[in-house]
């Protein structure tokens, strides 16, 4: 197709076949799509990173067993396992630690099993409570009231030493 | 001299506009025209982009000197609040800015929906528009966050826990969201990318469409009774309008936009300076318990949703609830696209809106009360609201608060709002009534059948009594049908009932 006023498209125009334009508009598109994947597979593997990469649980001590006497729930805080040097204060988690005998322990988790907010224990009423939605737990940890859906969770707790030491893990979704 | 220099600028500003076209390009957009008596109403998507303006300038300046360590970031943030020259007031105005745009959002999306401004062609607008409220609110809530201090951390957790809540992708959007599995030195660092660099970028890109088709299709007119629209013919009428009666958009229709600019520019720097930013409270350590995390006023409301919501329905409503809000908002424009436009002529989209807001303003104020959280602040009753000398009652008062009753319960106004006001309860249920309910709780009560020795539980309904009347001391001999532990919990967990009632 001539054009009398613009002859340089004309002559551009009729040097490519249809079939060719659109073999070098789907080559482009996919040779685009070939570099935003070379680009894109490595940042998009670094921003989900956290997602793929396995801590493993760490033993984290809180105390000599004779700071913690038999019968009393106290709150201990640790570092958690996977403590950044620049996370300071962040790095600290806590946990509701009870003797139960000589030998014994069992420590719960802070986070209330319904939305994760610091539970408390009260000690002379023998129930762990939430400030959120008073969620309210009996000293095992089973649920007393509110909305909570499933008990506190436990931490894993061992006797190493002298030193009573827990089992640091990722924060409990439930 | 002054005509020379005129001449050389003149000649410069024609060499600009000769090779970019700029100036006429733009002139043509600012003096685009636009329908005749737009009026007052038309202010708020204006405003909000002044909001935005305000944002992206104070967010600047305030990163100068924030640093994104979960470790620093709350010494940094103290530092600007108190020591910074005008850090406080940059503070107070990027927060009242962030109000405002959250409130003019909500403005502006109500005016157009009750114009029918999104109807045919502005379907596409109000999409975006709807996308632009979704961003704002994750801008305000990535925001709140970067304030790091304790609340900011609970919030955190709160958020990881809600969206752990969605089935199979849950823990790992709780994980994506912390930075890892724990709360720690990547979370603020991704709070700080999200607010700071992705979703301003994303609110660029669509205020640019959405500045774009505002251009493109033109300003509605204002609506007339009557007058429907019809897509088949709407087309060729605007223009008609446009030909016959429009106006140039820059000045007759912009002097109103930056009147309501000047106004919402003194009213965020005067908020930022006679009320200040939300102070700081108590550093971000997650080993630390004493708080109440809650969130700004803006997100308030939901916040009262979630805690009222009723405890089956829970999880989906937290996954589903905000998914059906921007579906349904995305296919307004699509259903209902034509027809009527004034407000006058569609009163299910009026009584839709009154609902919404009434709805939300409610939630608002529980929010602001959140009668559901127990007050952990109360203080043991003092001599003066127990008034008895009786041992037994004395007693009673002490276990009315070791027992942690008063955190939810409260007697002569002092104490919890989570259970019912027990000041008179002995006038509305009998003693061994108020005993059975104590021992199996319910709903939202513990069962104290294993925590209440029965001499302690005498005392206690003793207090009880003795709000109404002397107490009729009955040591001994009860007849209560005292339940066993396991009874009362499993008694507990199968009441229906809310023991809660506001």
């Amino acid at each position: 197709m001539g054009n009398e006023d613009n002859p340089g498209v004309a002559v551009r125009g009729e040097a490519l076949s249809p079939e060719r334009r659109r073999f070098l508009g789907r080559l482009s598109i996919a040779l685009a799509a070939i570099a935003a994947a070379i680009v894109g597979i490595p940042v998009v593997g670094f921003i989900i990173g956290p997602l793929i990469q396995s801590e493993e649980p760490v033993w984290r001590r809180v105390g000599a067993i004779s700071n913690f006497q038999i019968g009393q729930t106290v709150k201990v805080s640790f570092e958690d396992p996977s403590p950044m040097l620049w996370a300071g204060v962040t790095s600290l988690t806590a946990a509701w630690l009870r003797r139960l005998d000589a030998e014994r322990f069992v420590a719960f988790t802070i986070n209330c099993a319904h939305l994760g907010c610091p539970v408390r224990w009260l000690p002379k009423a023998g129930l762990f409570m939430c400030p959120c939605h008073g969620g309210v737990y009996y000293a095992d940890g089973t649920v007393a009231a509110g909305p909570p859906p499933r008990a506190l969770f436990k931490y894993p707790v061992r006797v190493r030493d002298g030193q009573v030491e827990i089992m640091a893990s990722a924060v409990p979704i439930y | 001299m002054a005509g020379f220099i005129r001449k050389i600028l003149s000649e410069a500003v024609d060499a600009f506009e000769e090779r970019t076209g700029l100036i006429k390009f733009l002139g043509d957009i600012a003096r685009h025209p636009v329908p005749p008596d737009t009026g007052w109403l038309y202010v708020f998507g204006s405003a909000v982009l002044v909001c935005f303006i305000i944002q992206v300038v104070t967010g600047i300046a305030l990163a100068t000197r924030y640093v994104a360590s979960s470790g620093s970031a709350y010494q940094v943030l103290n530092y600007i609040t108190y020591k910074e020259v005008l850090g406080n007031l940059l503070r107070g105005m990027h927060f009242f800015g962030a109000s405002a745009m959250i409130l003019l959002v909500g403005i502006h999306m109500i005016q157009v929906f009750l114009m029918g401004c999104y109807k045919y062609p502005r379907e596409f607008n109000w999409i975006t528009g709807v996308m632009l409220l979704f961003l704002t609110v994750a801008m305000g809530f990535s925001g709140q966050l970067l304030r790091w201090d304790q609340t900011a951390v609970w919030a955190t957790m709160l958020a990881a826990e809600m969206i752990g809540r969605m089935p199979l992708i849950g823990k790992y959007l709780a994980r994506f969201l912390l930075g890892g599995k724990t709360l720690g030195g990547a979370t603020l660092s991704r709070f700080l990318a999200f607010h700071v660099f992705f979703l301003p970028a994303a609110i660029f890109a669509v205020v640019g469409i959405h500045l774009f088709l505002v251009v493109h299709d033109g300003i509605s007119a204002p609506p007339i009774r009557g007058l429907k629209v019809n897509p088949k013919t709407y087309r060729a009428e605007y223009e008609k309008l446009l030909e016959e009666k429009g106006v140039p958009f820059w000045p007759d229709v912009a002097w109103r936009d930056v009147v309501v600019a000047l106004v919402v520019v003194v009213t965020i720097v005067s908020l930022a300076h006679f009320v200040g930013p939300p102070a700081l409270n108590n550093p971000p350590n997650p080993s630390l318990l004493a708080n109440d995390p809650r969130p700004d006023w803006y997100m308030l409301w939901y916040f009262a949703v979630l805690a009222l919501l009723p405890r089956g329905i829970e999880s989906v409503f937290m996954v589903l609830a905000p998914l059906a809000a921007f579906v349904f908002l995305l296919l307004v424009p699509v259903v209902w696209n034509k027809g009527e436009r004034h407000p006058a002529r569609r009163p299910w989209a009026v009584a839709m809106v009154i609902m919404v807001v009434v709805t939300i303003i409610a939630f608002w104020v529980e929010g602001s009360r959140s009668p559901w959280s127990p007050d952990f602040d109360a203080k043991p009753l003092p001599a003066t609201i127990v008034r008895s000398n009786l041992a037994p009652v004395i007693n009673g008062a002490q276990l009315f608060y070791d027992k942690g009753c008063e955190f939810c319960h409260m007697v002569d106004g002092q104490g919890g709002a989570r259970g019912p006001n027990l000041t008179d309860v002995a006038a509305r249920l009998t003693l061994n009534d108020i005993k059975i309910r104590i021992l199996n709780g319910g709903g939202n009560m513990p069962s104290f059948a294993g925590l209440l020795s029965r001499e302690d539980l005498n005392d206690l309904v003793s207090f009880l009594e003795s709000r109404v009347q002397e107490p009729t001391r009955i040591s001994g001999g009860t007849s209560v049908p005292v339940a066993s532990a396991s009874e009362g919990i499993a008694r507990a967990a199968n009441d229906p009932a809310p023991h809660f009632s506001k």
